[in-house]
């Protein structure tokens, strides 16, 4: 990996939309070093020969061998990379944990238990623990004799976390904190030994506190019958007199909720490089199944609508693995100057991946509405075997579905992504606001006839820019309008999030394609640049009609004519033909039989 | 003991393969990965020293991509490389790579030279044996299975049908080992890392330029198969079509 390729530099959270990037700024999968590329030869090896072949007696709630599981991937060092060397992990970047992540996830049900007691269940302890109970519980975590949960939820508040009802009471002696509530959708409650729960000391000061199993006065409850993921446990967690040594607070009293968010922005862009490992493998099996699926004296696969699905499924891996790896490479970027060493290190981490929580958030909402999409047209290629449990896409549809409900359901993201770049507009954190003024004067200044720009690319950079600049200017008419009631027009505030989010995985696609067409022949970039041209064509049509959506709420009359015209002005691009693009990356991904750049 | 391993980069199993303009070789512009018969044979090598101690190092030949090889050996294990790089090596025949590789171990002494059986691109099965001769060492090919004896190694060989042939051999030895013969171990994170600080030794074309000489084997043409499909019909008596299908089967087709 050259140096001048990967992005070394700090890069504000947020600011895609503001600024414009070159592709040696990005890191892409086409930067993965050699480690990188070995650590994913082990987990695709583990997950083919361990993880597999073990899905259907995981299926059934056998989670001794998921526990099993997590031993053997502990003794290769996959469990544990984001735990610190100090405590026995194996304290990589967060590239290396997003590849495992998404390799790992080849099966839902493992990959849930997985990724709970790998990230939300674990994390809490590295980043806010104290040096005693890190010594206490990391290594043993770390070569796989605990395992972790995380119980955030309750049955009347999930969302709405903060407003939980356990309670926690120091002891009499004063020597332990007696919990008592009752926890909901725990995963991992039917067999992990130490769980973060939050309970809310003398029921007013949120907080977070270390349980085992085995402390008296903690049980689970009987396991949900769920729609997927069947093959991860997920159970309440009941908390009667729990008592929990006073040690085992975690942080400080009345600070939960910066563990709660800061674990689950660390959770979400985890679970996107979770849903591109899903999207992968079901798009390999569509492929599969197309090829040798006959109707009409034909395989399938000849046939203009499913070679566009398949086409499709590949794009959607594609524009996956551009943002994830886009924003964990600015991760690691950030994270690299802090000395790992000081003593408020995993605070400073954790501050360093705060700081790209609308991307996070991103990936989330971007990466589970993708795989919901790749796994509903997987069943449809299937046809009625699609329907049937004895092939892989019914499993794959059902399984897929849960990623839009947890780590923040996609509403409360999208409200997120808003809402924190117009938090950050305000405090002047993000230069917003003179970004949507320079914007809406160059657009009373009227249109440019500037020389044509001629060069590779330059119709896609001009639409990714379109993209951005429509954002912007929706999202300065609809602040104008409601200013600091903004957060209460959800719908307002859904529609810029879309614009957001297709905005940054647009110009992800496009700098990956341009990075991979400068290093590769044209014949190898062949296939990016098509997969870019037609997600930049259909993200285009989104931000648009989400433009056009937010005009007409926020103007009237005269005013919204405009505005529209505007709009039209700025949107402007010349269309593509789709059909032929599609075509010629269905062709490739048929004949290699699985997604492949 | 002390023992190297010969492994070799291939393109990988399920890549489509597109042939060159000359139609001589596949377009470059394909993965990569480990020979397999090469991947058992560092399994076994590691096996070895694990049990009687010792050291195990990996050799290969060919561009800077091919190092990938020898850096998955390392986290797997081995203790150290070497690297004769050179885009040129490619194109050396099976009798040139093995001069190259007994120049660039001169100064070594090995007790064992583990190859795979055959390589999953050419599939020549030829550099161990020639690698051995040249060295003036015994060798024993198909193995599956070696054990330390007193007076050198005990070798089983792959036969046949299903039959077995063991060897008792002196030391040093090159032996050609058969895929499947153990398990294969995962590389572990660890072994990942420290990968990186293990030594490799880098052998330019030139230090070995003088042992090698002209290719011997040529690939003339490469293509791809023609499928084509020809009906034919039988005419005749039930008993008659039988004796005409069979004698087809059998003497034409050889399929009986
Ligand atoms: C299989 C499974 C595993 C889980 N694992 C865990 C775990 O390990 N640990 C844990 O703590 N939790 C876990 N959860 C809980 C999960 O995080 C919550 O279910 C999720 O956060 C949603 O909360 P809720 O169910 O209370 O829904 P609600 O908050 O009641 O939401 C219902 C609907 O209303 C919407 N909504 C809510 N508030 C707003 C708002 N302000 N504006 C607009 N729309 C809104 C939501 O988006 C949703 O569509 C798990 C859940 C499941 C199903």
């Amino acid at each position: 990996m050259a140096a001048a390729t990967t992005p070394s530099q700090k890069i504000a959270g947020g600011s895609f939309l503001l600024e414009t990037r070159q592709p040696c700024e990005v890191f892409t999968p086409e930067d993965f070093n050699e480690q990188h590329q070995m650590i994913l030869q082990t987990a695709d090896e583990f997950a083919a020969q361990e993880i597999l072949p073990n899905a259907d007696k995981i299926e059934h709630k056998d989670f001794s061998v998921s526990r099993e599981l997590i031993r053997k991937a502990a003794e290769l060092g996959l469990s544990s990379v984001d735990i610190p060397e100090a405590y026995g992990g194996m304290e990589m970047d967060k590239v290396t944990s997003c590849i495992v992540a998404d390799r790992v996830a080849v099966y839902a049900g493992f990959a849930t238990s997985w990724g709970a007691h790998t990230g939300i269940g674990t994390l809490p302890l590295v980043f806010f623990g104290t040096e005693a109970q890190k010594q206490q519980y990391l290594p043993r975590i770390a070569n796989g004799e605990l395992t972790t949960a995380y119980a955030l939820s309750e049955s009347s508040s999930g969302s709405d976390a903060m407003n939980c009802r356990a309670r926690a009471e120091l002891s009499a002696d004063g020597r332990h904190w007696i919990l008592n509530g009752e926890k909901m959708w725990i995963t991992n409650g039917g067999f992990a030994d130490l769980f973060t729960v939050f309970a809310k000391v003398d029921g007013e000061q949120f907080s977070a506190f270390l349980v085992e199993r085995s402390f008296p006065g903690f049980s689970t409850g009987a396991e949900e019958h769920k729609l997927g993921i069947r093959g991860s446990s997920t159970t309440p967690v009941i908390l009667n007199d729990c008592k929990v040594p006073k040690e085992n607070l975690l942080g400080e009293i009345g600070k939960g909720h910066v563990i709660a968010f800061n674990i689950l922005n660390i959770g979400r862009y985890k679970l996107g490089a979770a849903c591109v490992g899903g999207a992968r493998i079901a798009t390999k099996q569509a492929i599969e199944y197309a090829k040798q699926r006959k109707a009409f004296g034909k395989p399938i696969s000849d046939f203009g609508l499913i070679r566009e699905k398949l086409a499709n499924m590949a794009i959607g891996i594609y524009a996956g693995e551009s943002i994830v790896y886009r924003t964990v490479g600015m991760l690691d970027a950030a994270l690299s100057n802090i000395d790992k060493s000081a003593p408020d290190a995993a605070r400073q981490i954790c501050k360093g991946i705060e700081e790209y929580a609308v991307e996070c958030s991103i990936l989330k909402v971007w990466g589970s509405e993708m795989i919901d999409y790749v796994a509903d047209e997987m069943v449809q290629i299937f046809g009625g075997y699609g329907f049937v449990e004895e092939y892989p896409a019914e499993r794959a549809y059902r399984d897929a579905r849960i990623n839009r409900i947890f780590e923040g359901t996609n509403e409360i993201n999208r409200l997120i992504i808003t809402g924190f770049l117009l938090k950050r507009a305000m405090s002047g954190q993000l230069p917003l606001l003179p970004a949507i003024k320079k914007l809406m004067d160059e657009v009373m200044a009227g249109p440019s006839f500037g020389d044509a720009d001629e060069s590779a690319f330059a119709a896609e950079r001009s639409m990714v820019t379109a993209a951005k600049k429509l954002t912007l200017f929706a999202a300065g008419s609809a602040s104008q309008k409601y200013m600091q009631a903004m957060p209460d027009q959800q719908e307002l505030m859904g529609a810029i999030a879309d614009m957001v989010i297709e905005s940054y995985a647009m110009e992800s696609c496009l700098l990956r394609a341009e990075k991979l067409a400068a290093s590769k022949t044209d014949a190898a970039a062949k296939l990016p640049v098509a997969m870019t041209q037609v997600y930049l064509a259909e993200a285009m049509e989104k931000v648009e009609s989400r433009a056009r959506k937010v005009i007409a709420a926020v103007a009237e009359g005269d005013m919204m004519r405009t505005q529209m015209a505007i709009l039209r002005r700025l949107g402007k691009h010349e269309p593509i033909d789709t059909i032929p693009l599609r075509q010629m990356i269905a062709q490739r991904v048929i004949e290699v039989g699985k997604y492949g750049v | 003991m002390k023992i190297l391993v010969c492994m070799k980069q291939v393109p990988q199993k399920d890549a489509p393969l597109k042939l060159n303009e000359a139609g001589t070789w596949i377009r470059e512009e394909v993965s990569y990965e480990v020979n397999e018969p090469d991947a058992y044979a560092l399994e076994e090598a590691l096996r070895q020293k694990e049990k009687h101690t010792g050291e195990v190092v990996v050799i290969t030949s060919g561009p800077a991509r091919s190092q990938q090889v020898l850096r998955e050996a390392l986290a797997k294990g081995a203790d150290r490389a070497i690297h004769l790089e050179d885009d040129a090596f490619v194109g050396l025949d099976a009798f040139n790579t093995a001069k190259a590789f007994a120049a660039a171990i001169k100064d070594e002494q090995f007790d064992l030279i583990f190859t795979g059986l055959q390589s999953d691109d050419y599939g020549f099965a030829q550099t161990g044996v020639i690698l051995a001769e040249l060295l003036g060492w015994a060798h024993a090919t198909i193995i599956m299975q070696i054990e330390k004896t007193e007076a050198g190694i005990r070798v089983k060989r792959e036969l046949e049908a299903g039959y077995f042939q063991y060897v008792d051999m002196p030391t040093p030895a090159v032996l050609t080992i058969q895929s499947g013969i153990n398990k294969l171990r995962y590389a572990t994170l660890i072994g990942i890392k420290n990968a990186k600080n293990k030594p490799m030794r880098k052998v330019a074309m030139a230090e070995v330029a003088s042992a090698i000489g002209p290719n011997l084997q040529k690939i003339e043409r490469l293509y791809v198969p023609q499928k084509s499909k020809q009906t034919q019909l039988l005419e005749g008596s039930p008993g008659e079509i039988a004796k005409k299908l069979v004698d087809k089967l059998r003497n034409e087709l050889r399929a009986i």
